[in-house]
């Protein structure tokens, strides 16, 4: 990892207040793996009430040749049970600019999925439901993008260690159903619960997956009338050892509790995108 | 022409909007009310253009393709090899203010079969909402609604079947409507309600490049014979109408669907004008789609009532229909999904249609069946797209085969190749008539 991250990133956490999640009570050792993974969840995929974020992957072959995705999302945490809302409008390569896809994602089933092609003024269902399927031709999947159903994972916390100068929790989570992998390793931050690093073995035991958080923010914003700090990871890497093809992901222009609504997740805003959220 | 003045002046309304845009991208991180604080990015992705495009002040989107085709036997109706030869610019602009979104896209493109150079203007069109409520979209625009994939039954809005049985881009299935569309938003329902107040046909195969079955001749027809058929041109006379009222329910799509207008294809003809006509017609139906078992299903139905022959009498004027479909989607394995559908075209007054059949016109059967296999599957990092898509009809003993390779270079960079093939046992079914049409096509396309 780049020297220059780890100091943002330190810079970054040493803002943190008083509030940030789990700092008030280092937890103990004992914590069980399941525990650490359901506050690793909601620290990476479910803070705040909702987030705007203008997301830029870069994907690049072994022999770095790029191509470049860009988008902007929406996230809308249901506050009345675990469902999210999410809303894409892509904006990079020419040939999606327009395009719109919307996500209703449930903890327990499969999250239903809408297309808008604009240039047909197409809305479709989306049929793809493999969440192991690759997420716009990236190495990070559905799942990687909002979150893997935690039960469908045993986890079990390993150890404690540092990574880099963060302390760590290493937690092994296996697959209950087959699946592309058979076994995952994370790297969680105890203070965060954000994952630092994350490794994926395949059913031959080796690495075929390795993830890693390479810029950590501290977002400000306001929760219940003060201001809350979220640690956000603004950089993430997922690199392909099999194939050497890697993805780089950077956050920019990243908001929490920025006011959505639900009605912002329908046919009418897939349709016309919310000028108020995409510009 | 037209289309290039329009485009002038759109340039120059923009060009009115320049500093108050300006203005807007500042940097001021305010949003929904709130201050937020963001560490520097350090890719400096906001404010800064990174290109030419990027410093318009409207949005400016396009390609350009070369795409050509050609058929795969002779056709003794058709004096062309080639089915597709054309060069395309596509030029999209698009500007957002806050109170109206503007779009204008055009073609450009030399039609090498045709010999011309053409300007196909798809898009040119205000949206605004006068109320929080509602949304007016005016102008040109490309309009969709319905479940089926490739068949449509409630969307009654203009088809081009030229353009897709000779292999250009799917974007080119819909031809442009101009009309006024009104959608209204509420809790308990939506409704869009479109008014066309000049009718908007399909782009139909007419007898140029495609060759068909003409009912009239009792046989294939090409370039000799083109259809031209009474035109249905009277603004507000000939208007059509076309809503929809739609809702959500835990995933599920439920829609109904109305229509009053005109069959889309001249499927009448008038026997003292010697003339191919546009029948009046009215649909009614409903649609439902959502999760189903591993994939999504969808169910569509609709009851078109042949304003002009509702007895069945006329034999020059297609009777009344119930069409339903049924369809249902899955992903199969990794970035490989299958869709079938299933499609019945009854015929209603059956009896009186064989009646008054004139002795030596080919019958069609009461029920028409259709069948569709999609096959799709993604490769190289979704870089490459290999689809099947097939029409087959048990009753009518024909089949559509719509074979596609699709590559994208780069990210501007795009190739793809295909085929459209049809056979059949007959000349006057729906995709026998074709067979001499069956070709192979393939382009190259730079976006930006």
């Amino acid at each position: 990892m780049k020297a220059h991250y780890w100091i943002a990133f330190v810079l970054s956490l040493s803002l943190l207040p008083a509030t940030a999640p789990g700092e008030t009570q280092p937890p103990g050792p004992q914590i069980a793996g399941a525990e650490i993974m359901e506050k690793e969840q909601q620290a990476f995929y479910s803070q705040g009430k909702d987030m705007k974020a203008e997301i830029r992957m870069e994907l690049v072959t072994a022999d770095g040749k790029k191509r470049l995705r860009s988008l902007t999302m929406l996230r809308w945490n249901d506050p009345g049970s675990k469902d999210q809302k999410y809303f894409l409008y892509f904006r990079e390569p020419a040939d999606v600019r327009g395009m719109t896809f919307m996500v209703w994602k449930y903890p327990a089933r499969e999250s239903d999925r809408w297309i808008y092609v604009p240039a047909v003024d197409l809305v479709r269902r989306v049929a793809a439901r493999d969440a192991r399927s690759s997420f716009v031709g990236s190495d990070f999947t559905y799942e990687d993008i909002s979150g893997r159903n935690l039960a469908a994972d045993s986890h079990s916390l390993l150890r404690e260690e540092k990574l880099g100068d963060r302390d760590c929790y290493v937690v092994e989570s296996v697959p209950k159903e087959p699946t592309d992998y058979v076994r995952r390793l994370s790297w969680i931050d105890k203070i965060t619960f954000l994952p630092l690093k994350e490794e994926y073995y395949d059913v031959q035991k080796e690495l075929t997956r390795v993830f890693t958080a390479d810029r950590i923010e501290s977002i400000v914003a306001a929760a219940g009338g003060e201001q809350k700090s979220f640690p956000t990871v603004t950089r993430r890497t997922m690199k392909n050892l099999k194939t050497g093809h890697r993805t780089e992901v950077a956050f920019t222009a990243v908001a929490y509790n920025i006011g959505l609504q639900d009605a912002v997740f329908t046919e009418r805003y897939l349709r016309n995108p919310p000028e108020r959220w995409i510009k | 022409m037209k289309s290039v003045i329009i485009l002038g002046i759109f340039l120059l309304l923009l060009t009115e909007n320049v500093r108050t845009v300006g203005a807007e991208t500042g940097t001021g991180e305010e949003l929904g009310g709130y201050e937020v604080q963001a560490a520097p990015s350090p890719d400096g992705t906001s404010g800064k253009p990174e290109s030419f495009l990027e410093m318009l002040p409207f949005e400016l989107r396009g390609f350009l393709e070369a795409r050509g085709g050609f058929r795969m036997q002779d056709d003794p109706h058709e004096s062309k090899t080639a089915t597709l030869e054309e060069t395309r610019l596509q030029l999209h602009l698009f500007k957002a203010l806050d109170w109206a979104r503007f779009s204008i896209k055009s073609d450009f493109l030399y039609d090498g079969t045709a010999e011309e150079a053409q300007a196909d203007v798809r898009e040119v069109n205000a949206l605004f909402s006068p109320f929080e409520f509602m949304e007016l979209k005016a102008g040109r625009q490309i309009l969709t609604w319905g479940t089926g994939d490739y068949i449509f039954i409630n969307d009654l809005f203009p088809k081009d079947y030229k353009s897709f049985f000779t292999g250009r881009d799917d974007e080119y299935l819909k031809a442009p409507s101009d009309a006024l569309k009104t959608s209204i938003y509420t809790d308990a329902f939506n409704l869009d309600f479109v008014y066309t107040p000049r009718f908007n046909p399909d782009r139909f195969i007419d007898g140029k490049g495609l060759s068909y079955f003409n009912p009239q001749t009792g046989g294939l027809t090409g370039e000799e014979a083109v259809i031209v058929p009474h035109e249905r041109n009277e603004w507000l006379g000939d208007s059509e109408i076309a809503l929809r009222l739609y809702r959500d329910i835990k995933g599920y799509g439920l829609a109904l669907y109305g229509y009053h207008g005109f069959w889309k294809s001249p499927v009448g003809f008038d026997p003292q004008a010697g003339a191919a006509t546009f029948p009046r017609l009215s649909v009614y139906g409903l649609s439902v789609r959502g999760t189903v078992w591993k994939g999504i299903g969808n169910f569509e139905m609709g009851y078109y009532d042949a304003r002009d022959d509702q007895n069945g009498e006329n034999p020059f004027i297609p009777n009344s229909q119930l069409r339903y479909l049924a369809g249902y989607e899955q992903e199969l394995a990794k970035d490989f999904t299958a869709g079938v559908q299933y499609y019945l075209e009854q015929t209603l007054q059956y009896g009186a249609y064989r009646l008054t059949l004139p002795p030596g016109m080919q019958a069609a059967d009461e029920f028409r069946q259709v069948i569709t296999l999609r096959l799709t599957k993604l490769l190289l990092y979704q870089n490459l797209k290999i689809s099947l898509f097939t029409f087959y009809s048990p009753s009518d003993q024909d089949v559509y085969i719509r074979p596609n390779v699709h590559y994208k270079i780069t990210d501007h960079w795009s190739v793809e190749g295909g085929a459209n093939i049809f056979a059949g046992r007959n000349d006057h079914t729906f995709f026998g008539q074709f067979k001499n049409d069956t070709n192979v096509y393939s382009g190259v396309r730079w976006s930006f």
